[in-house]
């Protein structure tokens, strides 16, 4: 059968290029960075390499990148490491729709007795900037906001909330996870204090992550242990992985025009051929700030999961924020936050391309996702009722 | 990826019975678009009172679909009374079960049948006679109760998976808790502890079956720590063995018999089997 993959926001294919790169580093090139010899020695100078090429891919300093396991760690070490740095001040302003690696921190602290405050978003997922203005106190240890949304894709206006936060010398954390690859990130010019990104979101494998750390950001070490990246995440560096996260990150800068040209029109053309054909579905998101891969669209009055496993029967891969593919009961935080009707709710279907998808690919979903949807309409006792009512109108 | 069994897929790639009887003998609704999923079964009866039809339409995911199709599939050809005493239970096990977390799916069905039935026989199933546990999904007391009672359920959790109660704002989780110790409280002074009955053996088919467990149960586990039994009598209900291998110097054989071999052979033969030693 043939794979038509479009969740890239759930993961990517690694890199052939990354997977090349990596290889020699889990044979013959085993040495300890840290070792004294020549053997490790030569193991050191490639991860200084990698480390220079995602400190150019992200516009930083090479002394600024901490490798870590996984975005999630990033966003952990962010957090926690901060407010270690400011034992005084017990409030963290975060948002409503944030990825669970920052929102269950959040609530986590609250727990323990944090304030959090949580930004809502609007029907289109934006933030209100005054909201922010409002929430700022001088209780504020850090503010921690996602780049792009992962469900919907929208961006927040990050430089802007930076110059915001910067006025009042707050810490500032972004989870750039989901925009890493997708849209350009340059922190010279930047007011972010710390950047999470993860490999696997951008063709390296899974297990590696960045945190991007300021030149004078206070932060204590979440993962304590021995000297390795300047004693801020110990633990013996991933060495192939690092290698292949840098090749990586080379790969990016190198596709960036392609994934807002090529991936976007491809993006662009997918969507509006399914509204096109396909009656009753709403996108869900600002569609003007929002990844150039990702789109987010509802389907009235059927279900998310049937929807996926329906495509996934024609070997077409994508995800939901239906309750019932992720074991909850209630449809996702995003959409909820973002006020998206039940009718729809429950029937949103998230695609999210990568350079390697294809027009040909496109059309095959466009072929066949009409159908999918009628049938499961033909199933839904609420579609017929929904018709009826129309003809009464 | 959830791990549903091949018949889910099938009830859902192909869902039987699907669609609404015009003007049917009974009607059940039950479900919304708020609470993710819906489910609307209609059925007629023929002259004998027996489902001649059953037709469904449901709003959610495969299991819920599949769930629904397997209803109809059960209940048709039943009379009313039959129908009544499917449970969700039953609707899980034809489908060859369901994720815990997808419970909830075949309980919709039964409670759709129940309404259904109901409907037919002129009785309105009012949820307000009962109190609304849970907020979020508008789940009330009983049918937590029912589905604790049908599904021998334990925790807050379980009753989250089978009935959705509990599953969105958690406030109702005390309430919850409460419900399932009082109903499980009730459950066991209902049914007394009963010990499993067992057929009378003659002679002949108590040492046979001796033989057999000892064989069977016994001896390859000691023989794994490298000791070993032998049977030297029965009489009655005494069993008398001696130990071999490392078991017959083993300071601890005395506790080895009575707490291994006694027990296992309680448990397999008679409870009133007792197990001596003969020393060399």
């Amino acid at each position: 059968m043939k794979t038509v993959y479009v969740d890239n926001n759930a993961t990517t294919k690694v890199a052939p290029e990354v997977l090349e790169a990596m290889l020699p580093y889990f044979s013959e090139l085993y040495g300890n960075p840290s070792s004294m010899h020549f053997f490790g020695g030569q193991v050191q100078k490639k991860v200084n390499e990698a480390r220079e090429k995602v400190a150019d891919f992200l516009g930083a300093d090479p002394s600024e990148i901490v490798f870590t396991s996984c975005g999630t760690e990033s966003d952990n070490a962010a957090i926690l490491g901060t407010l270690d740095s400011y034992p005084e001040k017990r409030q963290l302003i975060t948002t409503r729709v944030e990825h669970p690696a920052v929102g269950n921190v959040c609530s986590y602290l609250n727990r323990k007795g944090y304030r959090i405050t949580e930004l809502s978003v609007d029907r289109e997922g934006r933030l209100d900037l005054d909201e922010l203005r409002e929430s700022i106190t001088e209780e504020t240890a850090l503010i921690t906001i996602m780049y792009a949304n992962n469900e919907t894709g929208v961006i927040f206006p990050i430089e802007e909330i930076g110059e915001i936060v910067k006025e009042k010398g707050i810490p500032f954390h972004t989870d750039a996870v989901q925009a890493a690859g997708k849209i350009p990130l340059n922190m010279k010019k930047s007011k972010i204090d710390m950047l999470s990104i993860s490999g696997h979101k951008l063709h390296a494998p899974k297990g590696i992550g960045v945190l991007y750390v300021r030149k004078g950001t206070r932060l204590s070490p979440f993962m304590i242990g021995g000297h390795q990246e300047k004693g801020r995440r110990g633990g013996t560096e991933n060495v192939p992985y690092i290698v292949g996260l840098g090749k990586a990150c080379e790969l990016a800068k190198e596709h960036l025009g392609e994934e807002n040209t090529r991936v976007k029109a491809l993006r662009d053309y997918l969507e509006e051929k399914i509204l096109e054909k396909i009656p009753n579905t709403l996108v869900n998101g600002d569609r003007i700030n929002r990844l150039p891969n990702t789109l987010s669209i509802s389907f009235e009055y059927v279900e998310g999961e049937s929807i996926l496993l329906l495509l996934s029967d024609l070997g077409i891969c994508a995800s939901s924020g239906s309750a019932c593919t992720s074991g909850s009961l209630e449809p996702s935080h995003v959409l909820r936050a973002m006020g998206v009707p039940f009718t729809a709710a429950h029937g949103s279907i998230r695609f999210s391309l990568s350079i390697y998808n294809t027009k040909e690919e496109m059309d095959y979903i466009i072929e066949h996702l009409p159908p999918i949807i009628q049938k499961l309409r033909d199933i839904s006792p609420f579609w017929k009722d929904y018709l009826k009512a129309q003809e009464k109108i | 990826m959830w791990d549903y069994t091949e018949k889910v897929k099938d009830h859902f790639m192909k869902p039987r019975n699907v669609g609404e009887i015009e003007d049917p003998d009974g009607i059940g609704e039950v479900g919304s678009l708020a609470c993710g999923d819906a489910l609307r079964l209609t059925f007629k009866l023929d002259q004998n009172k027996r489902i001649n039809d059953v037709k469904f339409k449901t709003f959610g995911c495969a299991s819920a679909i599949a769930s629904s199709s397997a209803l109809t599939e059960i209940i048709k050809g039943m009379t009313l009374e039959e129908a009544e005493k499917v449970t969700n239970r039953d609707i899980a096990e034809y489908l060859g079960g369901l994720p815990e977390e997808k419970m909830h799916c075949s309980v919709m069905g039964r409670e759709a049948l129940q309404t259904a039935i109901a409907n037919y026989r002129g009785q309105e199933i009012r949820k307000e006679e009962f109190e609304v546990v849970c907020k979020c999904f508008g789940v009330t007391d009983k049918e937590i109760e029912r589905a604790i009672r049908e599904n021998d359920l334990r925790t807050v959790e379980q009753v989250t998976y089978y009935t959705k109660a509990g599953g969105g704002c958690a406030q109702c989780h005390p309430k919850i808790e409460a419900i399932i110790e009082k109903v499980r409280g009730e459950m066991e002074k209902e049914v007394p502890p009963a010990k499993p009955e067992r057929k009378k053996l003659t002679n002949i088919q108590k040492i046979k079956l001796i033989e057999e467990t000892l064989g069977r149960e016994i001896i390859p586990a000691l023989k794994a720590d490298g000791g070993d039994l032998e049977l030297i009598d029965i009489d009655g209900n005494k069993v008398y063995v001696a130990m071999r291998g490392k078991c017959s110097f083993c300071p601890s054989s005395e506790f080895t018999l009575k707490q291994y071999v006694e027990t296992k052979l309680r448990e397999f033969v008679s409870e009133d089997i007792q197990v001596e030693e003969v020393r060399p």
